[in-house]
């Protein structure tokens, strides 16, 4: 144990997601070293993340103002939405720049066991955007684990009625892998989901 | 295939251990509580993934050891293979093959393939449902190490779909439309990894039930004969010749089932269709063993099933390593020389006993003993 305020400072950064005690403790010693103008510039940008990021009222992303950089974008296609789970799937798929459409964040995925249930994503706001009609493809983009199949399956029952176009990410094997290393699970999913080669 | 090279770290009793094994007959021999089934357990485990004794891992490292470390060298057909699991309680386990790490252990599984005969396997005629669900579970896994992911997939969703049933029973008012809608998705995949489960599971019963009724009638000559069944929570709704149907076949009688049994489901809060429900029968001629069998008749039947496994995987491809663990105590002489004629065939027998002569004359072979954690080699 370390003398209070430094304490503190490890047992602040050992609550971040991937930190342990050890990495605490060094990154605490790196602040305690750093230059204070290093550390004011941290200082303001945790405050500032606070203070001026909100949610995008469209899609649920994260965004500087009432709507974020992508709902506001006009050349974006708004007939195509693509549902995911968090924010950081959305970059994730902005940097494979194939989609031109627009996201909605659900801010998580179905689990009853840790007591999420549709009533506590975002499913209502998704909702009322499909309302107008302008939304034509639905693509489902939850992860491919338990949790996030159940979501895709309930939001794919939930829009049937509406008859859009409902498509989930293809699962199956990894580009430039070899098959051989595929476990079974994988290799199986992308029997299933074998498409016809046009040639 | 055989085990010709065993090597314990931290494991159970052993700080240590190094022993060189060979095909044929091996007798461990030592007063109780000094570790010889230790070894064999480790042995178990490195095919298993799992203890035949414990249900957690913990019990299994040396006390005030962080993990513990157990190798195997294997040869099959010839080629030899260097298994190395570390086991981390609490944490998952670590695996290398000929010392190269596996991203997953389960991806080793199936490289050795043992069958196991302990005293608690009297449990699988007089216990649980649960006992006799485990045997059909790892036999498959055995038989193909893809049902170690449809296991794990299948119980995650029962456990979510368990939460659901479980919280939307505590309100006790009708359960609102989401939580309905929301049990649908569960119930389309119950469904499917559930009946996939089923499926594999008539085939294995009806590739096992000759068999057990082959080496029930070897053990136990004079008694009715053993017969197997499986008692599916869809009830009459199984089709005719239950074994040939299919996983795309049984999901939608199994959502028919769920859907009928929903409100009861809601009223419970827990699952009531599923394999997890489902019983294995065992019949004595034409009572079930489970309560009317005799302690002897039940000896021999819990044998018969350890056997007809056996032979399941033998027909597979390569002979699995046979493991008597203290069983020749439980049996009359009759018994013990029967069981010895149909093991001897095997490639490796590996045998613990607390004295030799309750080892059979026809099993002879190479001889350890086991005093206070020291595994000294006779002949």
């Amino acid at each position: 144990m370390y003398e209070g305020v430094v304490q503190n400072l490890i047992d602040e950064l050992g609550r971040l997601p991937g930190v342990g005690p050890k990495s605490a403790q060094r990154i605490a010693f790196h602040l305690l070293a750093a230059d204070p103008a290093d550390v004011e510039r941290l200082t303001k940008a945790l405050r500032e993340v606070k203070d001026k990021v909100r949610f995008c009222r469209t899609c649920g992303n994260v965004a500087e103002e009432d709507e974020c950089r992508i709902c506001r974008d006009p050349r974006r296609d708004p007939a195509v939405i693509c549902v995911v789970e968090e924010s950081k799937d959305v970059v994730a798929i902005e940097k494979t720049r194939e989609f031109r459409g627009r996201y909605h964040v659900l801010g998580g995925a179905i689990s009853p066991i840790e007591g999420v249930g549709p009533e506590d994503l975002r499913i209502r706001e998704l909702m009322q955007r499909l309302a107008d009609g302008t939304v034509t493809e639905l693509i489902l983009a939850t992860d491919p684990n338990l949790e996030g199949e159940a979501t895709a399956t309930y939001l794919a029952r939930l829009v049937k009625p509406m008859h859009l176009k409902v498509t989930r990410l293809a699962s199956g094997l990894p580009v430039g892998g070899d098959l051989e290393y595929a476990d079974e699970v994988t290799l199986g999913r992308a029997f299933e989901g074998r498409r016809l080669l046009d040639v | 295939m055989h085990v010709a090279h065993l090597s314990l770290q931290d494991f159970r009793s052993y700080a240590t251990a190094e022993i060189a094994l060979a095909p044929g007959v091996t007798v461990f021999v030592g007063p109780n509580g000094q570790g010889k089934t230790n070894l064999v357990e480790a042995i178990g485990y490195v095919a298993a993934h799992a203890s035949h004794r414990v249900a957690t891992d913990a019990p299994l490292i040396r006390q005030g050891a962080p993990r513990a470390i157990v190798r195997a060298g294997v040869v099959r057909e010839d080629r030899r293979a260097l298994i190395e699991l570390e086991i981390n309680p609490g944490k998952s386990n670590r695996a290398r093959l000929n010392r190269s790490p596996v991203p997953r252990p389960r991806e080793i599984l199936g490289m050795l393939r043992t069958v196991l005969f302990a005293p608690e396997d009297l449990a699988l005629v007089k216990g649980d449902p649960g006992e006799r669900r485990r045997f059909l579970d790892e036999l498959l896994t055995a038989r193909a190490p893809r049902f170690a992911g449809v296991r794990a997939d299948y119980d995650r969703v029962l456990k979510q779909r368990n939460a659901l049933l479980k919280s939307a029973a505590a309100h006790r008012r009708a359960p609102g439309p989401e939580v309905l809608a929301t049990l649908d998705v569960w119930d389309s995949h119950l469904a499917r990894t559930g009946a996939e489960l089923l499926a594999a599971r008539l085939g294995l019963v009806a590739d096992l039930g000759p068999l057990v009724a082959k080496a029930y009638s070897a053990l136990a000559p004079s008694s009715g004969a053993a017969s197997l069944g499986y008692r599916s929570s869809l009830g009459e709704r199984l089709p005719a010749g239950p074994e040939r149907a299919g996983r795309d076949e049984l999901a939608p009688l199994m959502e028919e089932a769920l859907r009928e049994a929903r409100k009861q489901e809601l009223e419970r809060g827990v699952s009531l269709v599923g394999p997890h429900r489902d019983e294995l029968v065992l019949q004595l001629g034409e009572m079930p063993a489970r309560g009317y069998a005799s302690h002897g008749e039940s000896w021999s039947f819990a044998l018969a099933l350890r056997l007809a496994a056996f032979e399941l995987l033998r027909a597979d491809g390569d002979d699995p390593v046979l493991i008597l663990d203290d069983v020749f105590a439980e049996l009359d002489t009759g018994r013990r020389r029967r069981l010895a004629e149909l093991v001897a065939p095997a490639e490796q027998v590996l045998i613990t006993a607390a004295v030799p002569e309750d080892v059979p004359a026809e099993l002879s072979g190479a001889s350890f003993t086991v005093e206070d954690g020291e595994v000294k080699r006779e002949r």
